[in-house]
């Protein structure tokens, strides 16, 4: 998304709060994240009219109750479709898509993938908690394989999607990771959502604390996540942990221990804007625990038109050579008169 | 050959019928020999029939595609039964066709491609034309078409392939000569569509053309010449209208009228593309087209302009309607103002998808879970499309509701003479979005109407959450018992209420007497033909057609009391006769037919007499 400009600070995170009970479980991730989306909204310098919260269904999707802007929940995985409705009509509006691992990546798969291609200017928030929760505790498409729950009690078998794969082969101009254990993070890539014009797609690592719990634990867990976690920093070398970086052998990324003196030029540095997206697609690849998880801003294309700006702007070249006139549709070009 | 005799033969209508292979240009010379005839004065009415796949195997029957108008100097409202002249460009298309041709019709034949293999490929063991039995049954003039067009082009630049390609216009210019239909508004579409990108292909069309009327003067067949006089119709500025087209146009003044950005989306789907394609050429009007993933998305981008503040509307056909089914439950309960058209096909499934069917009626009155009762209005004729098409537009806005319109694929393709309305007559349509200066409570309605009203995003103070969850007046989110049961009855109050913007239903015929005959859609010309022959003849019979099929009109129970018996022809299984029976308690009795083809008015009649004996 970019910004419309506004006079900055006059608005608070208050005024994005609705009176409405919040009523995802105690201990849910999504508690953090709201309260991250309410925090950065004020910062952007849109006034708070223009915000349009769009939703599908589950637990993420009740999102646009709590959140005092327009706000649409709509069915099963087609919140894009709702989405790019509002902004085609309105390019105008500021406009979050908040989903889910089950309603993005399984039933609205197909709709999501569009949506990306097209590029509509559009922040996508997709909450990752690798497990049904709305419908109890079935297994996810992003669920490991083997998973056991109630719908697979000896085990899933179905091999998992990757959120920023998916975005990437859709070619969504805009992909980055953060995690509801890091605020700062997280106000910070929707911020960097928000600069984009075009697509945004941001996957969220969330802990759903009832059927899942934990299960990011190993990269997001305080005591790990500086092993386990990489964090991306635009133009700045791969590196993690103490004393360790990732280079490239071949095509495979590799960890290397730097020993004191080492010279970092052997590193990867991270290029987001990086046309060729085998780099970005090495990163989605990369997860614990062959390496650590990475987070931030993976890949960020800036220049293709967004589809909101095509569509306008084909009305507006043809307006340009004369606007309709009802009459002369209706009479046609081969009329008759009947005296 | 026919015998000689001379001068013209005055009629008050004919039907004509083109055949050929779906390669062969039949639409295109149906349409042509339409707007001659258009402009010629006479009234018409045209029934496209073509074959689902577009090239099927050249020659075979799967292949055939035909085009058949009635056109008269009295009101047309059928295509006609049955062809006076069938023109049939091959075996498969003589085979497929010549049955519905009545002893003494008139057949033009292209001997050219009689061939053995083509014989064999319409499954005819020997020439048809060979034989004498079959030859004395028809005026059967045989015209060496491929020949006779590539010597009348032998100046022409154009490849000898190419050349034979123009024999569907010189077949066009012999039908002109013999119902003496005028060449000109052909040669302006020759200009029209190639006159300046291939001149060549104008240049060549137009002689074939002129060779084929040619010919008529010179051959010894002008026995078979025939004249109408122009119908009485009244003055004014006339156009050939399709259905489809007069939807796209009736979205346009709708939008207009009301004062609103018109956003379409749409997936491709036969017979409903034409309205995508319609309105994606109309970007000078400001309108949004986009063509969407899928029939839902189609769907939900709809309901997403809908809520930003645009005049929303989508197409599609049966299958369509079925994927949109759960977003239309949630346009429903948001109260958003959508405008679903199902142009109708053949089905259940894939079904006939290029054959026409009446058989989504109680789709469009049910097919949501929950109670759900929309809005539901039906199109009678090519250019009753316009006003549908506009009433579509008030209902949805003024009662901030989805609408589902409903035509048919006889009468998205089909065309007749329409009337041009003058824009500046149409009436405005009032939907005024919620004031910024006055507390907005989503679900506040209008006293009379029932309509909540919308707020538009970027509207400062207004901001609120809509969704498919239960919400009281407030707009929260409600599970309580009592007011989904409240709001469950306003949603279908609010529809029933639209009943008494209904005008009084119109009757052909007297007030009372021994049959109602009920239709709606498509059926429209075959019953008030049939009905209004057999009052001529005496009968005590009378027809209603509706519009409106939900609500239905609040005098239909009144006028169905009048009649000792009901009887509604439907192309379909007994949709509508199932409605009246449940609503009315009237013994109506169902007349139906699923053979993907209209009524013939002929048919309509045996039944009609069979319940007044």
């Amino acid at each position: 998304m970019s910004t419309t400009n506004t006079e900055e600070g006059s608005l608070t995170k208050k005024d994005f709060v609705t009176e409405n009970d919040v009523r995802w479980c105690p201990g849910c991730g999504d508690y953090a994240i709201l309260n991250a989306v309410q925090r950065t909204l004020p910062e952007l310098g849109v006034p708070k009219e223009k915000f349009v919260v769009v939703s599908g269904i589950g637990c993420s999707s009740r999102f646009p109750y709590y959140m005092n802007t327009y706000g649409f929940h709509t069915i099963h995985g087609r919140a894009p479709t709702v989405a790019t409705g509002v902004k085609s009509a309105n390019p105008d509006l500021s406009v979050w898509m908040v989903t889910g691992d089950g309603d993005g990546l399984s039933i609205g798969g197909n709709h999501l993938m569009h949506l990306l291609r097209r590029n509509l200017d559009i922040n996508v928030l997709l909450f990752n908690n690798r497990i049904y929760g709305l419908t109890k505790g079935q297994y996810s498409p992003t669920s490991e394989v083997g998973k056991k729950t109630k719908s697979t009690p000896v085990g899933s078998l179905d091999y998992p999607i990757n959120p920023l794969l998916f975005a990437l082969g859709s070619e969504a101009t805009f992909i980055a990771r953060t995690s509801d254990t890091d605020q700062k993070h997280m106000v910070e890539t929707f911020k960097a959502a928000q600069a984009h014009k075009g697509t945004s797609f941001i996957e969220i690592f969330q802990n759903c604390v009832i059927f899942n719990n934990n299960a990011f634990d190993t990269v997001t867990g305080r005591a790990v996540r500086s092993e386990q976690a990489l964090m991306l920093e635009e133009g700045k070398p791969l590196r993690f942990g103490e004393n360790k970086g990732i280079r490239l052998n071949g095509f495979d990324p590799e960890i290397v221990e730097l020993k004191d003196g080492d010279d970092e030029s052997d590193l990867l540095v991270h290029r987001s804007k990086t046309n060729n997206p085998a780099y970005a697609s090495i990163l989605a690849q990369m997860a614990y625990p062959a390496f650590p998880t990475p987070f931030g801003v993976l890949r960020q294309i800036e220049g293709r038109e967004t589809y909101e700006d095509a569509l306008h702007s084909q009305i507006k070249a043809s307006q340009a050579k004369g606007e309709g006139n009802l009459q002369e549709l209706l009479t046609g070009k081969n009329s008759w008169v009947v005296e | 050959m026919t015998q000689a005799t001379d001068s013209f033969e005055e009629i008050e209508s004919a039907v004509v019928r083109f055949a050929g292979d779906s390669g062969d240009g039949m639409q295109t010379i149906g349409e042509r020999f339409t707007d001659s005839s258009a402009f010629a004065g006479n009234d018409i009415a045209t029934l496209p029939d073509f074959p689902a796949e577009i090239r099927a195997p050249a020659g075979t029957i799967a292949g055939v595609s035909g085009y058949q108008l009635q056109f008269g100097s009295h009101s047309i409202l059928t295509p006609g039964d049955e062809p006076d002249a069938l023109v049939a460009m091959n075996p498969a298309a003589l085979k497929s066709n010549i049955s519905d041709l009545p002893e003494g019709g008139m057949l033009v034949v292209n001997v050219d491609s009689f061939k053995k293999m083509n014989l064999k490929k319409a499954g005819y063991e020997s020439n048809p034309l060979e034989d004498e039995e079959f030859r004395k049954k028809y005026q059967l003039i045989e015209l060496d078409l491929t020949t006779l067009t590539k010597e009348a082009l032998s100046e022409s630049p154009l490849k000898p392939s190419d050349k034979a390609r123009c024999k569907n216009f010189f077949a066009l210019g012999f039908m002109c000569y013999v119902y003496g239909r005028p060449l000109d508004p052909t040669l302006k579409f020759f200009d029209q569509k190639w006159g300046k990108r291939l001149p060549e292909v104008a240049d060549a069309n137009s002689t074939a053309l002129k060779a084929g009327h040619n010919l008529g003067d010179t051959m010894e067949t002008a026995r078979n010449r025939y004249q109408l006089a122009k119908a009485v119709v009244n003055p004014g500025v006339y156009r050939k209208i399709s259905g489809n087209e007069a939807l796209v146009y009736g979205l346009v003044a709708g939008a207009q009228s009301a004062n609103r950005e018109l956003l379409y989306s749409g997936y491709p789907i036969t017979p409903a593309s034409p309205v995508l394609e319609g309105l994606s050429a109309l970007k000078k009007f400001g309108i949004k087209t986009v063509q969407a993933e899928d029939e839902i998305a189609a769907m939900g981008v709809a309901i997403g302009a809908s809520f930003a503040g645009d005049l929303s509307v989508v197409a599609t056909s049966g299958p369509g309607m079925c994927l949109k089914s759960e977003f239309i439950g949630l346009a429903s309960i948001t109260e958003l103002p959508v405008i679903i058209c199902n142009v109708q096909r053949g089905g259940p499934s894939t079904g006939l998808p290029t054959k026409t069917e009446q058989s989504d009626l109680l789709q469009s009155l049910f097919s949501r879970h929950g109670d759900c009762p929309l809005p539901v209005i039906a199109a009678h004729s090519p250019s009753d499309c316009f006003e549908c098409s506009i009433e579509a537009c008030r209902i949805a806005l003024t009662y901030c509701t989805p609408v589902i319109y409903l035509s048919d694929l006889y009468v998205a393709n089909g065309a007749e003479p329409w009337l041009v309305p003058n824009a500046a007559d149409l009436p405005a349509i009032e939907a005024k979005f919620a004031d910024p200066d006055e507390e907005y409570i989503s679900y506040k309605r209008n006293p009379d109407t029932l309509a909540r009203t919308q707020a538009i995003p970027g509207q400062p103070g207004l901001e609120h959450r809509i969704g498919g969850l239960e919400k009281s007046e407030d707009g929260g989110v409600n599970y309580d018992p009592e007011n989904h049961e409240q709001m469950t009855h306003l949603r279908a109050e609010k529809v029933e209420r639209i009943a008494d913007t209904i005008p009084p239903t119109q009757l052909h015929g007297e007030a009372e007497g021994d049959l109602l005959v009920i239709g709606w859609g498509g059926t429209y010309g075959a019953i008030t033909s049939a009905a209004q022959a057999m009052q001529a003849e005496g009968f005590s019979i009378s027809s209603l057609h509706l519009r409106h099929l939900n609500p239905l009109p609040k005098d239909l129970g009144e006028i169905i009391k009048r009649f000792k018996k009901v009887i509604v022809p439907e192309l379909n299984l007994g949709q509508l006769s199932l409605i009246l029976r449940a609503k009315y308690l009237v013994d109506a009795i169902p007349l139906t037919k699923v053979q993907g083809k209209p009524f013939k008015v002929s048919e309509l009649r045996d039944s009609f007499h069979k319940e007044l004996s």
